[in-house]
């Protein structure tokens, strides 16, 4: 069903492209209904863990993630993975530029170490790639209407449905440009993208035997990749909770007060 | 003019009469909280106490925000990402501090446009508003020096589109721009020094605030009637007025807390809705992003700001008349300021008899369109500068200028008002029954 749902929603995008292109607009975002959505959603600690398994064997050769700190990933609300099982995933994590990680230079052995949980996720320069660390909060999937962003009250800021339209919205068509390759992008500004297609269907295969075809390993690295932008999100949403209750009490004492000091001075609003 | 006649602090026991004759600042506060309030007042005067909090709000907050953040260009990201991932509760801090600072101009604007409606600049409350002014210009400067200190690409372009406005000064402009950056780009020491002003003006705002609210306690509250309180005795006055405690602290504390239930749900799931996307990538020197805007508090004046391109002939006349001194950036940064600047001088501007628009029919009309024009301003002022957004924005910070400069005026002197009631009483007790029958 939901498979039907994202076939039909990227083969729609791709039959609106040509209008939008046009009009030289913003690329096509499809709103994705994430489990981290609206006042009392969470993150699945599942689905971050399978994202966190694409980011390490796909993104990460290109991307870093220099805000994160890896022993985060143990946060209760976030991955929630045992912290042994980090110290071994940190110090097996393969650094892909370690020229932009002066911290990791071990000058007493002349040489690069290898990360430690405490480190922070590595940058990576390597291939002029953006740093993904706060990529999901960085961009705005919806802008409507007429620039307005009062569609963001519905649909969120669409920061991770921009992520998913990203990695699902290859045409398959692409051009040289200066000696450059882009590839065509429903989703991206403009519609040519420099990065090429990172993922299709069965790219990963996860530990946890889920299903791997190309929408559940885009919207599992959107969901990741939001963890890593606001992986305070589950704290925060209960603090908001709180207050809000909290503060709603108040007010009605409030009101019943004022209502009671006043009965003296001011009656019933006369109608006119 | 003396101030509305009631009972002062009386120090009674030995250790009071003893405070009292040295300092008397107990009949001070006494004297504050228990000043005689118009009892008519409605529901639009309650932003005094929620800016009020929001001072306070953003002061505790941001003490403690400065206490992590560090103010180099190579840290101050990476510390405000430390401050979101490692401090405690620092993520709500930031967030409150954040959105705190929107709540805030929300609350000025609909303080600013009660004053306009219910003409509480008029005579004698002239140096308030202009106190008021003050405050909300230092308000400005600080949010905008504040929204630079993430070191986004939104803080650094803003700062270079803002602080080019002071470069299209004719002659004099290149200099003042380099003086305010602390050198020919927005860098380091522009970052050091907004970090510097952004902790000192808060605490600027807070002694203006002392001023705007001794000078509006000197000459009594304004209300929606526009009708002085009566004050040649105290049982006159008593019949306008209640005392602020316990009436209307109670009354401003309700609304307090329900505009915090709001503030709160957006400060807790979705705090991100006001800020723009890309001040989370970090300043980039080299990469300009493609729409460069501001805040939404300042859209308004950045949309009168960008409305007088070279191809509009006032600004053409201008340029001519000037010898060419004023060219249409000059004449955006004129506007600009001007559009603030007519605000402060509507005491003046105003000729109408009568204060609260209430009583006014042809001037409410002229209003709405006024609160219509600030929201399609603020619109217009996110949006590119193109077809037909180019128009609408000229036509917008006309009406602007035509209000305040030409309605308001001709208002005065055209309209036949309406007569107001009599007293603060008689309107309070043509609206609500009186408890006592």
């Amino acid at each position: 069903m939901f498979r039907k749902i994202a076939i039909s929603a990227v083969s729609a995008l791709v039959i609106g492209t040509g209008a939008a292109m046009a009009a030289g607009d913003e690329g096509h975002v499809h709103d994705v209904a994430f489990s981290f959505e609206g006042p009392f959603g969470t993150y699945d600690e599942h689905q971050l863990q399978r994202g966190l398994q694409v980011f390490t064997e796909v993104c990460s050769a290109c991307h870093g993630m220099k805000f994160v700190p890896i022993r985060s990933l143990s946060d209760e609300g976030g991955p929630h993975i045992p912290e042994d099982q980090i110290r071994a995933y940190a110090a097996d994590f393969l650094v892909a530029d370690e020229a932009s990680n002066p911290q990791l230079f071990d000058a007493a052995n002349d040489s690069y170490r290898a990360l430690k949980s405490t480190d922070n996720f590595p940058a990576n320069h390597s291939a002029n790639a953006p740093d993904l660390s706060l990529m999901a909060k960085a961009r705005a999937g919806f802008h409507g209407p007429a620039g307005t962003g009062i569609n963001q009250l519905i649909h969120g800021i669409g920061g991770p449905e921009y992520i998913v339209s990203i990695l699902t919205g290859y045409t398959g068509q692409e051009k040289e440009e200066a000696g450059t390759t882009f590839y065509e992008n429903t989703a991206f500004p403009g519609g040519w993208i420099a990065m090429a297609p990172p993922l299709e269907d069965g790219r990963v295969d996860y530990q946890d035997g889920h299903d791997n075809s190309l929408h559940h390993l885009a919207e599992d690295t959107a969901a990741f990749l939001m963890w890593a932008a606001e992986p305070k999100m589950m704290a925060r949403k209960q603090a908001g909770l709180t207050a809000v209750l909290f503060l709603t009490l108040l007010s009605v004492l409030l009101y019943l007060t004022n209502k009671k000091v006043w009965s003296a001075v001011k009656g019933p609003r006369k109608e006119h | 003019m003396a101030g509305i006649p009631h009972d002062h602090y009386e120090p009674k026991t030995g250790a009071e009469k003893w405070l009292h004759s040295r300092l008397p600042i107990v009949g001070l506060l006494y004297d504050t909280l228990m000043i005689p309030t118009p009892k008519n007042l409605n529901w639009m005067w309650i932003w005094g106490i929620v800016l009020t909090f929001c001072l306070v709000l953003q002061i505790a907050t941001g003490v403690v925000l400065a206490m992590h953040y560090t103010p180099h260009v190579s840290m101050a990201f990476a510390s405000v990402e430390h401050i979101m991932r490692d401090v405690n509760g620092g993520y709500m801090l930031r967030y409150l501090h954040a959105n705190g600072a929107s709540l805030f101009f929300m609350a000025v604007y609909l303080h600013i446009f009660r004053g306009l409606y219910y003409g509480s600049y008029k005579a004698p409350r002239e140096i308030t508003w202009i106190i008021g002014m003050l405050i909300y210009l230092c308000m400005m400067g600080t949010a905008f020096m504040g929204y630079v200190l993430p070191w986004g690409q939104m803080s650094f372009w803003g700062a270079t589109v803002i602080t080019g406005l002071f470069g299209a000064i004719p002659g004099i402009g290149q200099s003042i721009q380099t003086w305010l950056l602390g050198g020919p780009a927005v860098d380091n020491a522009t970052l050091n020094r907004f970090f510097s002003l952004h902790y000192l003006l808060p605490f600027v705002i807070a002694a203006l605030v002392a001023i705007h609210i001794w000078a509006f306690h000197t000459t009594g509250n304004n209300n929606p009637t526009g009708v002085e309180v009566r004050r040649t005795s105290k049982a006159e006055a008593e019949k306008d007025t209640l005392p602020f405690w316990p009436y209307f602290v109670l009354k401003d504390l309700f609304a307090l807390a329900v505009i915090l239930v709001v503030f709160f749900a957006i400060v807790g799931f979705m705090p991100n809705f006001l800020g723009h996307p890309d001040n989370y990538i970090e300043a980039n020197p080299m990469a300009t992003p493609a729409h460069i805007v501001p805040e939404w508090y300042f859209l308004p004046f950045y949309a009168i700001l960008r409305a007088f391109t070279a191809d509009v002939w006032v600004v053409q006349l201008a340029h001519f008349v000037s010898f060419g001194i004023v060219d249409a950036k000059f004449f955006g940064v004129l506007a600009m300021f001007g559009a603030i600047a007519v605000l402060a001088l509507v005491p003046w501007l105003d000729t109408s008899s009568v204060r609260s628009g209430r009583y006014r029919p042809m001037f409410k009309a002229w209003f709405i369109l006024l609160c219509i024009d600030f929201v399609v301003l603020m619109w217009v002022g996110a949006r590119p500068p193109e077809f037909p957004y180019d128009w609408i924005s000229l036509i917008a910070s006309a009406y602007w200028f035509a209000y305040f400069l030409v309605i308001m005026p001709i208002l005065g002197v055209i309209e036949k008002p309406l007569a107001p009631p009599a007293t603060i009483e008689a309107d309070f007790k043509s609206h609500y029954a009186d408890p006592a029958e």
